[in-house]
This record gives structure tokens, sequence and C-alpha cells, in this order.
């Protein structure tokens, strides 16, 4: 051990695709990808509709299962792990389209993240609907994202962008190291984006953070590094200066976004 | 508690139930005791079904077999403890932790074989399991295949209660009912009883923030075949006779009914709807034979105005501004 656990942590990335391909019948929509993202970073994913962001993601998560190639996470291999084992593990995501508990509360949505991470849930007797040791860091969480107000509230009644927040915020409470953001700021307006942004923004350096994101401003705003997909395959990888000066990036992506 | 409508009925319903046995002992008519002590025992097995259907979302088509589990775990037992003089067969300080044994362990081998499957997979591997061990049930040459066992004798508890006498089985029955409710509340509200709701709502998601879905879905399947296997120990005795019949799907079917009917995922919803069940039954197949012509029609029209079931019309009671 003469490296000492302080040298991997400083050279390998946290999490590391290695040639994930994935296919949906004679559609490729994970061509051979691979990417690293270091530790700490916020690492942006852009591309057209169709260009395999969301199922990178549902891979990286656990919900859908690679064609080849390989997945690590904080040194261990994770290809084979079940949706459930990753989130122990650090991986939160949140879902593009809302995918919530909407006959619960808003609190009681947090506090069931909670709850996944404090040990089983085998436990038949006790009241867990008042319990404090669930219910107050949940409570926490609601507030760092703004929804505290809701909090008795039951989640389908909310509005689409305070269910963004409570995905934001079930997601963090599952204490994670990576998060995986599938499109924040999906159908939110210009004010309601911008808060979003700024919430992230002071998540910088607390998480890594791997985000799938439509707004541009957004994502120059926010990533360190950005990397560009289309149809299932990684086109340019860099700086954000980079990658907006790119050529076959302004062809393939942003030259549409622009008109 | 709140007092409410759904606390003030369901506070009604149990004093009735607490009263049956002084009236029809007063008005000399056994006969309603026993259809009501009937009703009580279909509202355990309709109760623990609820606690997968309706808080859990699995629609399990093959419930009655564990309540035929139950019941012939009191047919054998005292089948023996006749024909072999084995006295100690017949004590129901055996039946019940026999059957809850014998129950656990078909719902866990069924439950970990169906929950691979989702939506009518599930419920057709359900029914197809519960067939199985009706047809079991039919091969038993021994204990009158498909003729059934008449039973010569009921479940001992020792000087604890004589369950022969059906006012003490009754209250025995009550007591065990009560027992089911209560602790169906404490399950839906506790940590495991929200990863159970919480997977009726958004599956994926709880995988997604860390539960391993598939071993909690499992136990509270589990869960609820070992006290449907209570109840069965309970309708044996109850109809001195035990039969393949008990577990049908058409039995299975008839809880599902009782539940729906009551409403899916609250507390007293199956107790309504076993009463709903039996009384409809008991009056209209008093008029004609063909009650199910009646009945059938009602049920759909319950399904479609009444989404929630009668425990469901309760509680929209309390939502109305007076």
């Amino acid at each position: 051990m003469r490296y000492g656990p302080w040298r991997s942590a400083l050279t390998e990335p946290l999490l590391q695709l290695q040639d994930l391909t994935k296919w949906f019948g004679g559609l490729v929509a994970t061509d051979s990808v691979d990417l690293d993202v270091a530790e700490g970073e916020i690492h942006a994913i852009i591309g057209p509709n169709g260009a395999g962001k969301t199922t990178l993601v549902g891979q990286i998560s656990g919900e859908v299962r690679p064609d080849a190639g390989s997945i690590s996470f904080a040194g261990k291999t994770i290809t084979k792990s079940p949706a459930h084992a990753r989130s122990l593990m650090g991986i939160a995501r949140s879902f593009q389209i809302t995918s919530l508990f909407l006959d619960f509360t808003v609190l009681a949505n947090v506090a069931l993240a909670v709850q996944a991470h404090a040990g089983h849930s085998f436990r038949l007797w006790q009241d867990a609907t008042t319990d404090a040791a669930l219910r107050d860091p949940a409570r926490g969480f609601l507030e760092l994202v703004g929804l505290e107000g809701r909090a008795d509230d039951i989640a389908a009644t909310l509005s689409h962008g305070e269910h963004r927040q409570l995905e934001l915020a079930m997601a963090l409470a599952t204490n994670p190291k990576l998060l995986l953001l599938d499109e924040p700021t999906a159908g939110m307006g210009g004010d309601e984006s911008a808060r979003m942004v700024e919430l992230l923004q002071r998540f910088r350096g607390k998480f890594t953070i791997l985000l799938i994101e439509h707004d541009m401003d957004a994502v120059f705003a926010l990533a360190d590094r950005i990397t560009v997909l289309h149809s299932g395959r990684i086109l340019a990888s860099g700086a954000p200066e980079d990658i907006r000066a790119d050529r076959a990036v302004r062809e393939a992506y942003l030259g549409e976004a622009e008109e | 508690m709140r007092f409410s409508p759904s606390v003030a009925v369901a506070a009604v319903a149990i004093t009735l139930l607490a009263v049956v046995p002084l009236i029809t002992n007063f008005l000399e008519e056994p006969f309603y005791l026993g259809l009501i002590l009937r009703l009580m025992i279909l509202a355990i097995a309709a109760t623990s079904l609820n606690l997968i259907l309706g808080f859990g979302n699995m629609v399990s088509f093959g419930h009655a077999a564990y309540m035929g589990i139950g019941a012939y775990v009191v047919g054998i037992g005292t089948f023996h403890a006749i024909e072999d003089g084995i006295g100690w067969l017949a004590n129901g300080f055996l039946h019940i932790p026999l059957a809850i044994a014998a129950s656990s362990l078909a719902a866990l081998v069924i439950g970990a074989i169906s929950m691979r499957t989702r939506g009518v997979y599930f419920i057709m591997i359900t029914l197809a399991f519960g067939q199985m061990l009706y047809f079991v049930g039919v091969g038993l040459e021994v204990y009158g295949a498909d003729d059934g066992l008449s039973l010569y004798q009921r479940s001992e508890f020792g000087g604890l209660v004589d369950i022969s006498d059906n006012t003490q089985f009754y209250y025995l029955v009550l007591v065990l009912l009560l027992a089911t409710l209560y602790g169906t509340k404490r399950l839906v509200a506790s940590r495991f009883g929200l990863v159970i709701r919480g997977a009726r709502s958004n599956e994926r998601r709880l995988a997604s923030i860390g539960i391993p879905v598939y071993r909690y879905k499992l136990i509270a399947f589990v869960i609820a075949g070992a006290i449907c296997g209570v109840a069965g120990v309970l309708l044996a005795n109850r109809t001195d006779f035990i039969s393949p019949d008990m577990m049908h799907w058409t039995r299975s079917g008839d809880l599902i009914i009782m539940v729906v009917l009551g409403g899916m995922g609250t507390l007293f919803g199956p107790l309504y709807g076993a009463a709903a069940f039996l009384l409809v039954e008991e009056f209209l197949s008093g008029v004609t034979e063909h009650w199910q012509i009646v009945f059938g029609p009602l049920l759909i029209l319950v399904v479609i105005f009444a989404r929630g079931g009668i425990a469901g019309a309760i509680r929209a009671l309390e939502k109305r501004p007076d």
C-alpha cells in the first residue's frame, strides 16, 4: 500500500464508462461510449433529441442493461449491479419525465428516500409516518430545494416546476456521490430555470454531477466539461470553450440551436 | 383519533359485531350467528388479500389456496385424531402455527416465482398456482378427494375457549378479526408498509432511491398468505367441513370482489366488502337461485360509480362541504 488511497482518489475517475454499447432492435442507442467523469466535476452531456442521452443515464443508474462494455464507479465494476444497489453506493438520478410517488405527500416522497438509506425497512410495527428520524432530514432537503412550503401537499397537486424540485430533493436525500440529472430544467419557465441553475451552482464541489440538458445557457453556466452525443456516439468531449469552437459540434447541434 | 364518518361507521360496525351473539341468542336464531361468523372469517381473509392487492397492487388470483391450506391442516389433523386416536392432532394451538407455517411456505414459493412477472401474467400465474393446489386437494383420496371431508370435531383450545360452542367461537373470531385489522393498521404505516405502498405508486422510482423492492413485496405476499391460512383454520371449524372447492379459483375471485367492493387499500374496506357480499348473497339467493345475475351488474355499478368501493364512498362524505 505504498501509494495509499489518496493516489487512486486523485487519478481514478469517479465514473468510468468503457466501450458501452446498447442496441434497441436494429438501432444503436449507445455506440461504444468511453467516458470518464472526475470526482467533483459537473459534466454535461448534450446532443440532439434521440442522441441516446437518457439511455446512457439509464445504463449508469442500472435501469437499462448494456449489451456490451463496462461501467465502473468509485473503483468498482457495477455493470451488472441492480439499480437499488447503485443507489446505495451513491449514484442518484432524477428523471426527465417526472417519476414520483404521486399519491404521497411531498414530505413523504423525500422521507421514503431518506428511509431507503437508513438501513433495511423490515420494520413492521413502528409508525414511520411521524418518525422524526425520517421526517426531519426530509424537511431539510425540501428547504434546500425551496419546497418546504409544500411539504404536506399531495405530490400530484404540485406544478411541473415543483415536481422537478422534488425530483432533486429526493435524489439529494439518498446521500449521493454522483448526481445523474436528466434535464432538471425541462419544461420550466425562465425564472424557474434560472433558480434551478443557481441551485445547482451551489452544489459545485459537493457532488459530482452528470447533467443532461437542452438549455445551452444552463449548460455553459454550469459545466466544467461537456460531452456531445450524436446518434449514440461521442462526437466531442472537452472544456466548454473547446466545444463551443468545435466545427463538427456546431454543425451537428449548436448551429441548429442558434437558428 | 379525529371524529369522521369513516371512524363513526367503523365504530358502529365493530359494536354491531360485538352484540350480534346477544341478539341472535335472544331471538334464538343460531343461523344468523353462523352467518356473521362466516362473514368475519372471510373479512380476515379479504383483509389479508387487501394487504397485497390494495396496498401493494399485487393482484393475486390464487389467494383462496392459503385458506384451503389452513382448512386442510384442521381437516387432516382432526381426521387422524379420531381415526388413529392421536388426540393432540386435534389441538388448535398446533393447527394455527402449522397453518401459518404451511401457508407461508406456499406463499413464499408462489410469490418468489410469480413476482418475476407483472400485470396480467402475475394474475395468471397466481391463478395457476391456486388451481394446482385445488387439484392437489382433489387428488387427496384419503381426505375425501373432491367430495371433501366432514369434521367430526373442531380444533381444541384446551381450557381457554371451547369453539364447539358457536358463541365462544364467535368471540374468538371477533378478537382475531380486530387483531388483524389493528396489525394491518400498524403494518401499512410502518417503514415496511411505506415501501409496499411506494411499490404500488411507483416501483421503478423505489428501486432508483435504493430499495430492493422484490424482497419487500415477497415478504408482504408471505404475510398475507399466513393470515389467510389462519382464516382457513377458522373456516374449516365454522363449516365442519373441508373440500378442494375452498381453493377453487372462483373462491379467490370472491375474495377479490370483497376487496374491490369494500375499497382497495382501505383498512375497513375488506370487512365492508365481505359484509356486503355475504348479505347480498344471502338475501338474493333467498329470492332466486340465479342470484349472481343480479349480483354481477351490482358489482359493475359499484366499480363504475364508486371507484373507492364502500369505504371510499364513506370517505367521500368527509370531503363534502356542508
